[in-house]
Parts: C-alpha cells; structure tokens; sequence
C-alpha cells in the first residue's frame, strides 16, 4: 500500500478514536436534535394559523430555516476540521512521534498528503451526515427540498477542506494551539467582513464593501457560504432587499469560488514545503 | 566505498549561530557495533537525527550503506529507535508494527511473519493485540526495537536503548546487539551508560562541543590505557613536568599524583626518575582504567549538562 495510503488510513482511524469527534457527534446530535423538534414547533403554529404547507410563504420559512441550519453545520463541520488538523504535525513533532515516521523510506510530502486526505474522508463523512440529517429532518416534517442542494453541499464541504488546509499548514510550522488560534481568528474576521460588506452595501457605503471584500480575499469561506446559500435560496427569496442573515445582496461570483480553489493549493503547497525543510 | 555501513565527511550543523556538530567525519563498517560517547549537548543526537534525514546538515556529506543521506533509499535497510521514543498509542503492538512495516514497503504476509518473530524476540508476543499505551516504558522501548528490526536492516541506530529497562530487559537488548553483529548489521549506539558500551561496542567515538575528539578500539582502551597513581614526597614541579614524557593528564595534589600511561615499561621507568630526582615515593599503583575513566578525562567535566 503506498505511503500515502497508510497514512491516510492512520489518520482517519486516530480521528476517529479522538475524543473530537466524539464531542462533534454527541454535539451534532443535539444540535439535530434541537433542530428537528424547533422545526416541528414552527410547522405546527404555521398549520394553526391555517397556511397550507404548500403556501409560498411557508415555503420561505422552510428555506430559511433549512440554510440556518446548514449554516450552522457548516460552522460545526469547519470546525471540527481546524480541532483535528491543529494538533496533528504540531503535536507529533512535539512529542517526537514524527521521528518514527520521517525515518522510514517514505517522502515527507507522504505524510502531509496523507493526513490530507485523511481528514478530508473524516469531513466528507460528518458532512454528509450532519447536513443530510438537516434536509431530512425538514424534508420528512415539511415536505420541502431546497433547490441546487448538491453545489451547496459541495461548496460547505470546499469551505471546511479550505479551513482544515489553513490549519494543517499552520500545523506544520507553529504550535498546535497557535495553529487552532490563526484559524479561528481567521474564520472571525470572515465572518465580520462578510456582515461589514452587507452593511456597506445597505448603506451604499463603497469603503465598507471593499473592507469586507478584502476580508473574503484573506479568507475566502464566509464569501463561499454565502454563495452556497444563495443556491438554496428560493428566486422569491434572491429578490427580497433588505437585511438577510444567510446572504448577502450580491453572491459571490465563480471567480471567488477559483480563488478559494487556488488559495487552498497555495496553502497546501506551503504545507508540504515548510514540512520538507523543517528541522525535526 | 559501499564496504562501510556509514561515512560521513564534515558534516556539519549550525542552529543559528550554535555550531551543534563541527565537521563529523567517520567510519562505520558493516557488522559492526559503534558506540558514540559525550556529554550532553555535545551533538550525539544532531549526528544520528542528520544521518537518517530529520536534520539536514548545513555542509557535508555523507552516506549510509553505500546511498546518500537524505535519500530515502538510505532509510530503506535502516532501523531507528528514538530516545525519546513515543508511538501512537492507541494502537495495540500488533497494528503498530504493521503500520511500520506497511512504511517499510514490506507486504502483508512477510509484515505478519515478521512481527510474530519479533514480538517474541522483544518478549513482547502475549501483549500484541494490546494498545500501546497500556505498556510500561520498558514495554515501549522493547516494541520500539521491534519496530527497528522490521525490515531485516543492515544498519540500526539505537539511541539510547537501555535507558528505561530493567537489568534483564538491559541483557535482552545486549543479547539483541549481539546477534545482529552476527548477522552483519551494524549497530549505531548512543549511551550515556558506559557499562553498556563497554559490553557491547567494537569501537567507542568520544564527542564534545559537536567535534570527535577520539575514536578507539575498545580492546585497544582496555589495553591502551593504565592510571597510576602514586604518593611521594619532594616533588617539585620540574619534577612533575618531566613526567610528561611517559603519561599525559598529571594531575597533583600535594602528594597524590595521577597520570594515565601507554604501557606497563612506564612504572619502573617513573620510579627511578623520581627517585633519582630527589622525591620519596611512598606508593606507585596501577589501575586498568574504566572506560569511565577514559571518557572524563578525554571529554572532560566542563560542558555537561
């Protein structure tokens, strides 16, 4: 089996047993939880109140409760993709464990491309299941299925592999909780820029737009969330102005999503460089 | 020359502005065993972890059996167990001598037939579908030897090997050195505990401050080398000075006296020339000395951490 097989089987197989993604688990449970039984209380006053489930104006709450929820799954998924790639070079260097594995007749490249992808089986894996129990839970209850679920899925999971590349690279060069700490600051100031740019574009106020589109070219995954949740969203929805918390005005264009694709081989590239030179 | 197990010429590494290792230029032959002897910090560790790819040197070269350091085919035929030596330990003994072998390149069958060998040369066979972090210290390095062995190596590095074993784990690994010297492997042994290298090693490096200072045979040390000390009144230190001729390391204090001679002529020699100097020798006894001896005086006590 080649190097980078092995270790992608090892790395998949130690997260498993990680207490990680047993927290992730119970917590994405619960949060499913919670989710299906608040869906159930808000299909219920709708059908009180008389609106068929078929109305259209049901139909939009459904949409956005379904991206709230996906939101949150997405938070959730990138997450656990920064807590298992933080520690994983760092914390095996620290201890020396790596020294068992560089020594063996094996490019050091074997190793970041394996733990690669042996985060990115984890992810795929908690995505599906997560998000899948979201969709389900509202397709079971109301009956409703987002449209163009499929890119938005895929653009979710593109958003946690770029995270989990960040923070891998990180990994590779600073401490693990260094590493955790970058990335989350880096999903933070995301996050704000992604509310300053709505708010300039409510505003009409240009500097605002272009500090939160800065913010997108820093770290790219709050500008694919949006554009995930505008493929959900319904035409009705896309036409509404005003304030919405799962979109923005503008959706972030192709070009964005290659940029993503682009920054995270350049990160991955950076991985695999500083691994190969550093001192172990 | 693909005839040794290692060469090094000038292989040098700088941390910065810390010269860890000056210029390291050595020769292991196959089949044999090499025990590397310093004080802490003198650059034992920074030599092996260059020779088998974790640090690159900042100059020189060097080649383990007959391939460049560096290259992977280097490490295909060589085993390592780290002195701080830690593994996943999650994984029972059985799993992770598989996933060692697994880098090794070695196939499925010969892993399993393998490992069952060397569990039970490491004494280790009832403890293979137990997680390794259930294992004693003593337990690990055992494993981590095992782990060494894995791919029939012609050369094996040992950092420490002895350090967390008790007297019988300590004679298993001897036993283990032994038998690969038989086969033709080389072993490279890092051990601060000089009983060990006296037993097992053919030849002894001394190393400080990142440079070799000596290597020896160590029959030739055994041989080589006799302390004398001697008591004696009216030395003068002319008188000490002379002694140079026939002992290096003299050492005086009031009337004891110590130096380390070449050979046995020296003592009559010494005698007569304090005697016919004016001094009174009130004693003059040789001692065979301990590799102990040999390392303090040629490594010195400054420097250790």
């Amino acid at each position: 089996m080649s190097p980078i097989l092995v270790i992608a089987r090892l790395t998949f197989r130690e997260a498993w047993r990680r207490r990680i993604v047993t927290a992730a688990i119970v917590l994405g449970g619960a949060f499913l939880l919670l989710f299906s039984l608040g869906f159930f209380f808000i299909r219920g006053e709708a059908a009180r109140s008389g609106a068929s489930l078929e109305d259209a104006a049901a139909r939009q709450a459904f949409n956005v409760i379904l991206t709230a929820g996906l939101y949150a799954v997405n938070f959730l998924t990138l997450a656990m993709g920064a807590l298992l790639a933080a520690d994983t070079l760092a914390g095996e260097i620290n201890t020396g464990t790596v020294q068992a594995l560089v020594t063996k007749p094996i490019r050091r490249s074997a190793i970041v491309i394996g733990k690669w992808l042996g985060f990115a089986g984890m992810l795929l894996l908690y995505l599906l299941v997560m998000a899948g129990g979201v969709i389900v839970s509202v397709r079971l209850q109301a009956g409703y299925t987002a449209p163009n679920l499929e890119r938005a899925l895929g653009l979710m999971y593109l958003t946690a592999l770029l995270m989990m590349t960040i923070t891998l690279a990180c990994s590779s060069r600073m401490s693990a909780l260094a590493a955790g700490g970058t990335v989350f600051g880096l999903y933070g100031l995301a996050f704000i820029g992604g509310w300053v740019e709505q708010i300039g574009g409510a505003l009409r106020n240009e500097t605002a737009v272009n500090v939160g589109i800065f913010a997108s070219l820093i770290n790219p995954s709050e500008a694919l969330w949006k554009r995930a949740a505008h493929e959900m969203s319904s035409p009705l929805l896309r036409a509404m102005t005003g304030f919405n918390p799962f979109a923005g005005a503008s959706p972030p264009s192709d070009v964005m999503i290659a940029y993503a694709l682009v920054y995270m081989l350049v990160v991955f590239a950076l991985a695999l460089g500083w691994f190969a030179r550093r001192d172990l | 020359m693909t005839d040794n197990a290692i060469e090094t010429h000038a292989l040098r590494k700088e941390f910065g502005e810390n010269v860890a290792v000056r210029g390291l230029t050595l020769q292991v032959k196959r089949g044999e065993v090499f025990g590397f002897l310093g004080p802490n910090g003198a650059g034992k560790t920074t030599s092996i972890k260059m020779l088998l790819g974790l640090v690159a040197p900042t100059s020189g070269r060097g080649a383990l059996l007959g391939k460049p350091i560096g290259d992977r085919a280097a490490r295909a035929k060589a085993g390592f167990l780290p002195e701080h030596f830690r593994f996943h330990d999650w994984l029972t003994a059985g799993e992770f001598l598989r996933l060692h072998g697994e880098l090794y390149g070695m196939g499925a069958a010969p892993i399993a037939s393998r490992s069952a060998e060397l569990l039970e040369l490491v004494g280790l066979a009832p403890f293979r579908d137990k997680q390794l972090r259930t294992f004693s210290k003593g337990m690990l390095q055992r494993v981590g030897l095992a782990q060494a062995l894995l791919n029939y190596p012609g050369l094996v590095f040992l950092d420490e090997p002895t350090s967390g074993l008790d007297p019988v784990g300590r004679r298993l690994v001897r036993d283990i050195i032994h038998d690969l010297r038989a086969q033709g492997t080389a072993v490279f042994l890092n051990s601060h505990l000089l009983s060990e290298i006296e037993i097992t090693c053919d030849r002894v490096a001394f190393i400080k401050h990142g440079e070799v200072i000596r290597v020896d045979e160590l029959k030739a040390l055994a041989n080589g080398q006799t302390s004398v000390t001697l008591r004696a009144r009216g030395l003068t230190p002319e008188l000490l000075g002379g002694l140079e001729r026939w002992g290096r390391d003299i050492r005086a204090d009031g009337e004891h006296v110590t130096l380390s001679v070449a050979e046995d002529g020296a003592l009559p020699a010494i005698t007569r020339y304090l005697v016919q100097g004016g001094a009174d020798v009130y004693a003059l006894t040789p001692q065979r000395l301990s590799l102990e001896e040999v390392f303090i005086q040629t490594v010195g006590t400054e420097g250790v951490l």
